[in-house]
C-alpha cells in the first residue's frame, strides 16, 4: 500500500496511527487445545487500522458494536498495548517502552471522555476533586490557591458553577455529569480527547447541548478530536473526516462531506440507508440482510462479502486494502475495479 | 370503539417520606390496528405507564386513579389470574432486552410451544408447527431446525426476532413494545421495524411503541404521545407532530436532534433538563425550560387542549381558547 493520504501536509497532523492492530488471545480450554491440538482463539479486534487526524479537526470513528472502534480509543490512550503498528504523537513515537516521564507528558497531552458519566465518576468524591485529580497528578497547579481557581475556570467553560464543585456526582443529571467529565479531561490543558461515544447514553435534547459545548471547547481551546459514535447523525454534525469501521477494518476514510454525499464502500452504503428518516419523505429504507459475522472466526477475503450486493469471487478470498478513490479512502475490490458507481 | 382507551390515569409510588407521582393524570387511546408511538426522555413515565396496561406495575406503584379499558372492559384491578390470561392472549409484550425476556435454561421451541399451548386451544403437536410458522414468519432461517437451539446461540437480532414470534403466538390485539430496537445495531434496528411493521398490518395488530428514538417513530407509528415529566405534552398524527409540533418541548425536541442533510454549526437546544419526579415544578412541568413561558404557565398546570389542528392537542397554554376549527 502506498501512501494513501497523499496530499496531507505532515506538520498539519497531530496524531496518526499506521497498521493498528490490538488482538486479544481468548480463554480456552487448556485440556481442548493439548488433547484435542485446538489452536488458540485469537479475536482480531482491530488489524491493520491506518488514519490519521489534522490539528484541530474532529475524526469521527462509526460502526456497529464490536466493530473496534472503542478498543481504537483504548490502544491510543494507552489502557491497551497494541499487538502491532505505531502510533504518533505530535510526531514523536509513542509506545511501551516510553520512559516513565515522557509517557506521563504524555498522557497529560492525550485525555478521554467516555460514554456512561454514571460510571466514570468516582461517588465518593466531590465534583472539584474530581476535577483536581489529573492537575494534582500532573503537577500543574503551584499551590491550592491557584489549584481552586483553576477548578473554578474549568467549571464555569463547561457550563456549571464555580459552586457545584462542593457537590458530589449524584447530585448531578446525566448531562451535566457529563460536563464534568469534559471539564476533568480537559483540566491538564489536553491537545487530544479522545470522546468514546459521549452522548450515547443521554437524552437527545440533553446530547444537543453536549455537543455543542463539545465543538465550543474546540473552538476556544483548539483542541483535536477522536470521535466514535455509532450514530451517524451525530458524527456529521460534529466530524471533519469521517473512518468506518467494520470487524476491526477500516472500510472507507473520507472527508464528511464526501462520505455522506457519496459513500463508495457498500457498507457504507447500507449505513447511510439505515437512518431513519425524520422528514417523512416516504423514503423506504434499503432492507438490509444479514449481520455482523462473529468476529472470532471473521469471513475470508473481504469480511464484508457475505452482506454485500456487489460480491464477486475475488472478494471471498482476496482481503482489500485502503486505496484512494476521489478524495476519499476505500478498502473494496468492486470500488477499485469500477464495477460500483 | 377505540381498542384501547387509557382514561385519567395516574400512577404513584409511596415512600416512606412522600408520594412520587410518576404519571399524572394521563389519557390517550388507541385504535384496532393502530401503531401509536410513545416518545419521551428517560424518567418521562412511558415505561411506566405500558407495565400499568399489562399489569405488571412493581410493587409499591400502584395505580392511584383513572382506569384502563381494554374493548370498553376495564382491565386494572382484575384479580391476578384473570389478568394474566388478558396477558398474551390479549397483549402481548415485547421488551427492550431480548436476552433477559428469554429463558436461558428453556429451548426456543418449548418456550413457544408452552405460550401457544395456555392461550390456545391447538394440541402440543399442533402448537409445534404453529411455533415453527412463527418462527418462518419473523424471519429466522432453517426454523425447523433452529427451533431445538437455547437462546444463547442466537445473536441479538434473531433473539428479538424470537422474542417478537412469542408475542405474537396468541394473536393478540395489541402489543406493547417497550424500546424494542434501543439494544441493536442501526443495520438490525431497520430489519425488526420493519417486520413488526409487516406483523401487525398482516395480523391488524394495534401496537403501542415506546421509544425514546424519534427516528423510529417516525418510521414506524401512525400517531404520536410525547411524553413529559410524568404527562403528555402533546398528541397528533405522525406528520403533524413531526412537522409542525405544537408543545414548545416538541418543538424543542425535534429542533435538537441532528439531520444529516443539514449543516448547522450549532444544534438548537433546550436548556437545563427535565426535572426528576420530587422537584416538578407547580404550573406546567416545562415551565422553567421552556421559551415561550408566561405568567399562566408558573401557576396553573395546563391539560390537553385543542390547537387549531383538529389531529393534535397539546397541554399548552399558548393555545388556550383556540378554535377547534380554527
Amino acid at each position: 500500500m502506498g501512501d494513501p493520504h497523499h496530499g496531507q501536509l505532515i506538520s498539519s497532523t497531530l496524531l496518526e496511527v499506521r497498521d493498528l492492530s490490538k488482538y486479544f488471545a481468548l480463554p480456552s480450554q487448556w485440556i481442548r487445545r493439548v488433547v484435542a491440538r485446538q489452536p488458540r482463539l485469537v479475536l482480531k479486534a482491530i488489524d491493520g487500522v491506518s488514519f490519521r487526524i489534522r490539528r484541530g479537526q474532529t475524526f469521527g470513528l462509526v460502526g456497529e458494536s464490536g466493530c473496534g472502534k472503542s478498543t481504537v480509543a483504548r490502544v491510543i490512550v494507552g489502557l491497551h498495548t497494541p499487538t502491532g503498528g505505531e502510533i504518533l504523537f505530535e510526531d514523536k513515537l509513542v509506545n511501551a517502552r516510553n520512559d516513565r516521564s515522557s509517557r506521563a507528558s504524555l498522557q497529560s497531552r492525550m485525555q478521554m471522555i467516555f460514554q456512561d458519566p454514571y460510571a466514570s465518576l468516582d461517588p465518593r468524591w466531590r465534583v472539584r476533586s474530581i476535577i483536581a485529580e489529573p492537575i494534582r497528578a500532573f503537577k500543574l497547579a503551584h499551590n491550592q490557591a491557584a489549584l481552586r481557581r483553576r477548578v473554578a475556570e474549568l467549571l464555569r467553560q463547561v457550563g456549571l458553577s464555580p459552586n457545584d464543585g462542593e457537590k458530589y456526582p449524584h447530585e448531578f443529571s446525566g448531562g451535566q455529569r457529563q460536563r464534568i467529565s469534559i471539564a476533568r479531561a480537559i483540566s491538564s490543558n489536553p491537545a487530544f480527547l479522545v470522546c468514546d461515544e459521549p452522548t450515547s447514553a443521554l437524552d437527545v435534547s440533553v446530547q444537543a447541548q453536549i455537543l455543542n459545548l463539545i465543538k465550543e471547547l474546540q473552538r476556544r481551546l483548539g483542541l483535536t478530536y477522536l470521535f466514535i459514535s455509532h450514530n451517524l447523525a451525530v458524527v456529521h454534525h460534529i466530524s471533519d473526516h469521517v473512518g468506518v469501521m467494520y470487524l476491526g477494518r477500516l472500510c472507507e476514510v473520507a472527508p464528511k462531506r464526501n462520505l455522506f454525499s457519496q459513500p463508495q464502500h457498500p457498507y457504507t452504503r447500507m449505513l447511510l440507508d439505515t437512518i431513519p428518516d425524520l422528514s417523512l419523505t416516504g423514503r423506504s429504507r434499503q432492507s438490509v440482510t444479514g449481520e455482523v459475522p462473529n468476529p472470532i472466526n471473521p469471513p475470508a477475503g473481504c469480511s464484508f462479502h457475505p452482506r454485500c450486493p456487489a460480491m464477486h469471487a475475488r472478494c471471498q478470498v482476496e482481503l482489500p486494502q485502503l486505496e484512494a478513490s476521489g478524495e476519499s479512502l476505500v478498502a473494496c475490490h468492486a470500488v477499485q475495479e469500477g464495477r460500483l458507481q | 370503539m377505540a381498542l384501547l382507551e387509557v382514561d385519567h390515569l395516574r400512577i404513584e409510588f409511596p415512600t416512606r417520606r412522600s408520594t412520587l407521582v410518576a404519571v399524572d393524570d394521563i389519557s390517550f387511546s388507541i385504535d384496532q390496528g393502530e401503531v401509536l408511538g410513545i416518545v419521551g426522555e428517560s424518567g418521562a413515565g412511558k415505561s411506566i405507564t405500558g407495565a400499568a396496561i399489562i399489569g405488571l406495575l412493581e410493587p409499591p406503584g400502584r395505580i392511584a386513579h383513572g382506569a384502563i379499558l381494554l374493548e370498553g372492559r376495564q382491565i386494572n384491578g382484575l384479580p391476578n389470574e384473570a389478568m394474566r390470561r388478558i396477558r398474551g392472549a390479549r397483549i402481548g409484550v415485547i421488551f427492550q432486552d431480548p436476552l433477559t425476556s428469554l429463558n436461558p435454561l428453556y429451548t426456543i421451541g418449548r418456550q413457544l410451544v408452552q405460550t401457544i399451548l395456555t392461550h390456545t386451544a391447538l394440541n402440543a403437536a399442533q402448537a409445534r408447527k404453529f411455533a415453527v410458522d412463527l418462527l418462518n414468519d419473523v424471519g429466522i432461517p432453517a426454523a425447523k431446525h433452529r427451533i431445538d437451539s437455547y437462546p444463547h446461540v442466537f445473536s441479538g437480532g434473531m433473539r428479538q426476532r424470537v422474542v417478537i414470534a412469542l408475542a405474537l403466538c396468541a394473536n393478540p390485539d395489541l402489543i406493547i413494545a417497550d424500546e424494542p430496537t434501543t439494544a441493536l445495531d442501526v443495520s438490525i434496528q431497520a430489519q425488526i421495524i420493519a417486520l413488526l411493521r409487516r406483523l401487525c398490518r398482516e395480523h391488524n395488530t394495534a401496537i403501542m411503541l415506546i421509544t425514546h428514538d424519534m427516528g423510529v417513530i417516525a418510521e414506524t407509528a401512525d400517531r404520536v404521545a410525547v411524553m413529559y415529566a410524568g404527562r403528555i405534552a402533546e398528541i397528533g398524527s405522525l406528520r403533524d407532530v413531526v412537522k409542525k409540533p405544537k408543545h414548545p418541548y416538541t418543538v424543542g425536541l425535534m429542533a435538537s436532534i441532528p439531520v444529516i442533510d443539514e449543516e448547522n454549526d450549532e444544534l438548537p437546544h433546550i436548556k437545563g433538563s427535565m426535572p426528576g419526579l420530587l422537584e416538578i415544578p407547580p404550573g406546567c412541568a416545562f415551565n422553567p425550560r421552556c421559551p415561550d413561558v408566561f405568567d399562566r404557565c408558573r401557576r396553573e398546570r395546563p391539560d390537553l387542549m385543542p390547537t387549531g389542528n383538529p389531529n393534535q392537542i397539546a397541554a399548552c397554554w399558548k393555545y388556550n381558547g383556540t378554535n377547534t376549527n380554527g
